[in-house]
This record gives structure tokens, C-alpha cells and sequence, in this order.
């Protein structure tokens, strides 16, 4: 599903501050793989989610996503990738806060041109039940709602377009260690019982061991690649 | 994206912040409104003013002593009517000579001192003729107007205008049979003009009207006439009358073809395209004053666009990430502006509308709204709610989706 090879990404290139953050990047991801990006800050993790999440380009090296060659691909045609092909959840959840839950839920659908209008709502509706949001909420305001409600909402926001890969960008970070929980086991839930392929970028070693493989990567090099043969559980009590 | 997400985004964004949105369509509302009111004003004034002119007759011709100022560059020109070219006898060759007339009517004015019943005034003493009261739409309040006998047997009576009546006998009095004396020479008062309103230095109703004989003899001295009027038949007529005149002055004045002419033509069609644009000029300004406060609504429609695309950088950002195309976006932030636009155009209209009726209403000033000016605010209010919003637009959609996604 994912192949790239001898990713490079280069910033002011020509100047002083010219600085390489990703040198010589190879890996390839499966259909039903979930996977974790570990690296701490300034290692090139977000740099590479950027790049594999279609919303940078590399300076060289090749990406195919799906059999698209990302590098050949017009502006246009990539933000028809990420519509289609691709769901983001980010650490800041980035809601639109005067909005419903089933108003942010179908946000992505706005821009799809594929699903039709009458069938957005009841998208919307399976995406939040297989994020786990209880119905009670879905006519809230997204302000109205805890943290990891919200990004439960997001998480739904992700699916709602039945993307082939959904990346996910530091999700606990802004939660308790409690909710950050139930959303990585709302992530593995989705891999394991409805088969999406996730990459959960990720800087603390624990949140990584959910995942089932886990991508090492430090200042701009992977260092490690390794299967995890027994993701850590979550036991629900609740 | 379909036009039904295009409007539902827009009204969620602009409702999402209704103060800041409702002062924004303030700024336009007032652009336009005042556009509309001042220019309905503008138009009033015009109206009223070629509606004046008109009443004095669409159908009189009037010539003058002296030659047009705009015909030459000769060193010194004298100002139409001052030179002493025009004789009672020019007006009997017209009247005479020339068909499709229905009134010919000379006329001599000059300011001189009048003394009655111990009062004293100055005003102007009119040289008249029977006719000159239905060539100029005069009517009598009481009392009878110069009949051509009188003219012609150099009667010494006065027809006075109201103001001047008043002056010298005290208000509404009836001054029917009183003496005036002017020159030193006596008159009696035959009548009393309507009264026609205006004021000030030479108002229609400060005069006093006298044969026109007798002025000549007694006070002017002199065979001279200040104006001709001439009251032509049908309307269609005027073109052909007014070059007949000429034709015929320029024979009795002994003026080769191609001279230059001692006399100036006007028709009525001259004055009121004279006055018209005078009043244009009026309107335009007006005009290109509220056109200001339009442009200033304009400025603030810009400037919620700027705020607004700073401050949803991150929503720019989501959105792009979710599949928006720099395209979508532009037409997002497009549409919020002419939304607010076309909101405050038609609020602005309507505002403009009602003011000017008020204004109708309640003041002297006569208003008049036209299509053109509602056509005219609401074209550049849209225009410049499509250029104003498409630099912000443009901003927002080039912003890169990472760049705006960290924007804090």
C-alpha cells in the first residue's frame, strides 16, 4: 500500500539555515498493518507523516500510496488523494468549535464530490459508532464535548470517507493517560475488527507498544524496524 | 463541492460571527444608502429645477441686445444684453414677418426710485406690452393689465407685484387707484400681480410693470429694449422660428451673411440644459461623496476578510488536509464577502429608500429615487465585494496545509 524510497526532505535549500531532516527514508506498509512512527521531537517524524500524508513533498526519493506516484501528482490531484484515500486525527483534535459533531463529522464529505448528499448523514453515523461516540452527543456542539470525546469526533472525522489509510499525529497527546486509552483502543479496534491501516506518529514508547509493528526514527534516519508480536491491551473497566 | 455545502459553509461562517458580520454589512448599508439618498436628493433638485423652467413656457424664444460671449475671442465683450441693439422695432419686424408665432413681448427693466403714500422703495420698473402678460404666464391677483391702447397712448399706469405693494402701501392692501410717483412722474395702479414666490434681488415679485411706451419715454429715455420674448405656436416650431428670427434681425440690423451678429437667440431648451447641468454637477458631487463612505464599506469588507483568514488559519489548514482544493477554499472566503456584500446592498437600498422618502417627507427638498443609482451602488457595492474579498481569498487559499494546520 505504502512504498517509499530514498525520502529525502530538505528545508531552505540554497541558504545558511539549509537543514536535512529525513535522509534517505525507505520502508513499505501493508493493507491492514498498524503501525507506529517513534521518534522524539526534531527526529523528522512529523516531517515524514507530512510526506506520506500527501500534505508535503520530498525533496527526492520516490512514494507510491496506492499505486499513485505522489511525486507526479498536481496540487489538485493530491488534495483529491487526501479527500479520498486518506484520514488525519491530530494531536489538537482541530474541530470547527461552533459546529455540530455530525456537522464536523461530515466536513470531509463537503469536499469529496464522490459521496452523495443523501448518503453523508448515515456515513457520518457508522463513523461515529465505530469511533465509539455515543449518540446523546452527535447534536452537541464540539466545544461542548471532553477531550477524548472529541477526539473520538475526529477520529470518526477520519473514517468518514472509508479511507484506505488513516494517519494519526501524536492522538494522546493532549489527553489523560485514562482517555488516551480508550482512543488507542478505539485505534486498534478499527485495525484489528474493521481492517484499516493505521500510522500512529507517536514520541512516547508506550503509546507505540499498541501497535503491531513500530518504525524507530532518529534525526532523520530509521534506526529501528521491528514487529511488535504482543501490542499492549487495554483493559477496559468501563 | 456543491453550491448547497457553498451556501451552508457561508452561513455558518458568517453567522458564527454575527457581530462582527453585522457591522460589516453596516459599513455597506450606509455605502449605499447614502448613494441612493444623495443621489435622490441630487435628482430632486434637478427635477424641480427643469420643472420651474418650465413653467415659464417650453415654447418661448428670447432674444438679446448684444453678441453671444461664446461666438468670439474678441478682446472686451460686452454681456449679453447690456449694448443697446434691440428696438421695439425688431419686435414689431418679428411679429410681423414671422409664422408660427403666437406672442411677441418687448421688454425694458431698469431700477429706479418710487415714492407713494410717504413710502420709498427701489425696484424694478418693466417696460411692457399687452401681450407680454400671456407670453409670460403672468396672471393679476386683482385689478387689469396694460392694454395695448394704454401702450400705445403712453398711459401712465403700474400693474405692481405683490412684495412691492407691500412695501409701499402696507400688506394686502388694495392699492387699486393709488398713485405712484416715479421720475417725477405720476402713476396709477391698475392691478396687482399673483403671487409667484422667491425672494431677494429680482424676485418676480418686487416689480413693477408699466407700458412699455411710457418707460421709453419717461424713464429710459431711449427706443432700446432689454428682451424680446417670443412665444412660438408649437413646440415643433422652435427650431424653425428661432432661425427666422435670426434671419429677419440680421435683415433689419443691415448684418451681412456670415457677420457677426448684435443680438443672441436662446430658447427655452438652452436654459434648462444650462440649469440641468448645473443641478447634474450638484447630483455628481453628492454622489461622489456617499461614493466615499461606499468605498470606506468596502475597505471593511476587506478588512474582516484579513482578520478572518488569520484567524482561521488552522480551519484553512483542517480543511485542506480533509481534500479542500486551493479553488474550494477561494470560493469560500469568496462567497463570505459577496454575501455580505449583497446583504448590505440590498438593506442599504431599501435604507436609502426610506431615508429619501423621509427626507421628501418631511423638508422642502423634493427627492426623486431612479433605477440607475439603486443599479449603480449595487453594481460597485458587488464589485467591490468581489475584488475586496478575492485578495483575502487568494491569501487564504495559498496558504500551505502544514504551515497553517501549526499556526497557533
Amino acid at each position: 500500500m505504502i512504498s517509499c524510497a530514498n525520502l529525502v526532505k530538505t528545508y531552505n535549500i540554497g541558504k545558511d539555515n539549509e537543514l536535512t531532516v529525513l535522509h534517505d527514508v525507505s520502508f513499505s506498509v501493508d493493507t491492514g498493518e498498524f503501525v507506529a512512527i517513534i521518534g522524539t521531537s526534531g527526529s523528522g517524524k512529523s516531517t515524514l507523516m507530512h510526506i506520506l500524508g500527501a500534505l508535503d513533498r520530498p525533496t527526492s526519493g520516490s512514494y507510491v500510496l496506492n499505486n499513485h506516484d505522489m511525486l507526479a501528482l498536481s496540487d489538485d490531484e493530491l488534495a483529491d488523494i487526501r479527500g479520498r484515500n486518506i484520514g488525519f486525527v491530530f494531536q489538537s483534535f482541530n474541530l470547527l468549535s461552533r459546529a455540530t459533531v455530525l456537522r464536523n463529522v461530515m466536513l470531509p464529505l463537503i469536499y469529496d464530490n464522490v459521496v452523495p448528499v443523501q448518503e453523508r448523514h448515515a456515513r457520518a453515523e457508522q463513523a461515529l459508532h465505530a469511533a465509539g461516540l455515543p449518540e446523546d452527543r452527535w447534536d452537541h456542539l464540539s466545544n461542548q464535548l471532553s477531550g477524548g470525546q472529541m477526539q473520538r469526533v475526529a477520529i470518526a472525522r477520519a473514517l468518514v470517507n472509508n479511507p484506505s489509510i488513516i494517519f494519526a499525529d501524536e492522538p494522546t497527546g493532549n489527553l489523560d493517560s485514562k482517555t488516551g486509552e480508550i482512543v488507542l483502543d478505539t485505534f486498534q479496534k478499527l485495525n484489528e475488527e474493521h481492517g484499516h491501516t493505521i500510522i500512529l506518529i507517536t514520541h512516547e514508547r508506550y503509546v507505540a507498544e499498541h501497535a503491531s509493528r513500530i518504525i524507530e526514527i532518529k534525526d532523520g534516519h530509521i534506526v529501528s524496524d521491528s514487529q511488535n508480536a504482543t501490542p499492549r491491551r487495554v483493559h477496559m473497566t468501563s | 463541492m456543491h453550491f448547497s455545502d457553498l451556501s451552508n459553509e457561508t452561513y455558518a461562517a458568517l453567522v458564527g460571527n454575527k457581530v462582527r458580520s453585522s457591522l460589516t454589512i453596516l459599513g455597506i448599508v450606509i455605502g449605499i444608502g447614502s448613494v441612493i439618498a444623495m443621489i435622490s436628493i441630487g435628482q430632486g433638485a434637478q427635477e424641480s429645477v427643469e420643472d420651474s423652467i418650465e413653467s415659464i413656457g417650453s415654447n418661448l424664444l428670447m432674444v438679446y441686445p448684444g453678441a453671444s460671449r461664446t461666438t468670439g475671442m474678441r478682446g472686451v465683450s460686452q454681456g449679453a444684453g447690456s449694448a443697446e441693439t434691440l428696438t421695439t422695432e425688431d419686435a414689431d419686424a418679428v411679429s410681423s414677418s414671422i409664422q408660427g408665432i403666437s406672442g411677441v413681448a418687448p421688454e425694458v427693466s431698469t431700477r429706479v426710485q418710487i415714492v407713494a403714500n410717504g413710502n420709498n422703495t427701489n425696484t424694478s420698473v418693466v417696460g411692457v406690452t399687452d401681450t407680454y402678460a400671456d407670453v409670460r404666464n403672468i396672471t393679476l391677483d386683482t385689478g387689469s393689465f396694460i392694454t395695448a391702447s394704454q401702450t400705445k397712448g403712453y398711459a401712465k399706469v403700474a400693474v405692481l407685484g405683490p412684495t412691492t405693494r407691500d412695501d409701499l402701501f402696507g400688506e394686502n392692501t388694495d392699492a387699486i387707484g393709488q398713485k405712484i410717483r416715479m421720475n417725477g412722474v405720476i402713476f396709477t395702479v391698475i392691478g396687482i400681480l399673483t403671487e409667484e414666490g422667491g425672494t431677494g434681488f429680482g424676485s418676480a415679485d418686487d416689480r413693477i410693470l408699466i407700458p412699455l411706451s411710457t418707460e421709453q419715454q419717461y424713464i429710459t429715455g431711449s427706443k432700446a429694449i432689454n428682451t424680446l420674448y417670443i412665444k412660438v405656436a408649437e413646440d415643433a416650431d422652435m427650431d424653425t422660428v428661432q432661425s427666422n428670427v435670426t434671419d429677419v434681425l440680421m435683415k433689419t440690423h443691415n448684418i451681412a451673411d456670415g457677420g457677426t451678429a448684435d443680438f443672441t437667440v436662446y430658447n427655452q431648451a438652452d436654459i434648462v440644459e444650462t440649469a440641468s447641468s448645473v443641478t447634474g454637477t450638484f447630483t455628481l458631487l453628492l454622489g461622489a461623496v456617499a461614493g466615499i463612505s461606499l468605498l470606506v464599506g468596502g475597505i471593511g469588507i476587506m478588512n474582516m476578510m484579513l482578520t478572518t483568514v488569520t484567524e482561521r488559519t488552522r480551519e484553512i489548514g483542517l480543511r485542506k488536509a480533509l481534500g479542500a482544493k486551493n479553488k474550494e477554499i477561494t470560493f469560500q472566503f469568496l462567497a463570505e464577502a459577496v454575501a455580505l456584500t449583497t446583504i448590505g446592498g440590498v438593506i442599504g437600498i431599501i435604507f436609502g429608500w426610506g431615508t429619501s422618502t423621509i427626507i421628501g417627507a418631511v423638508s422642502d427638498l423634493s427627492t426623486s429615487v431612479t433605477l440607475s443609482p439603486i443599479l449603480l451602488a449595487f453594481g460597485v457595492s458587488a464589485t467591490i465585494g468581489i475584488i475586496f474579498g478575492w485578495y483575502p481569498a487568494r491569501k487564504a487559499s495559498r496558504l500551505s496545509p502544514i504551515e497553517a494546520l501549526r499556526y497557533e
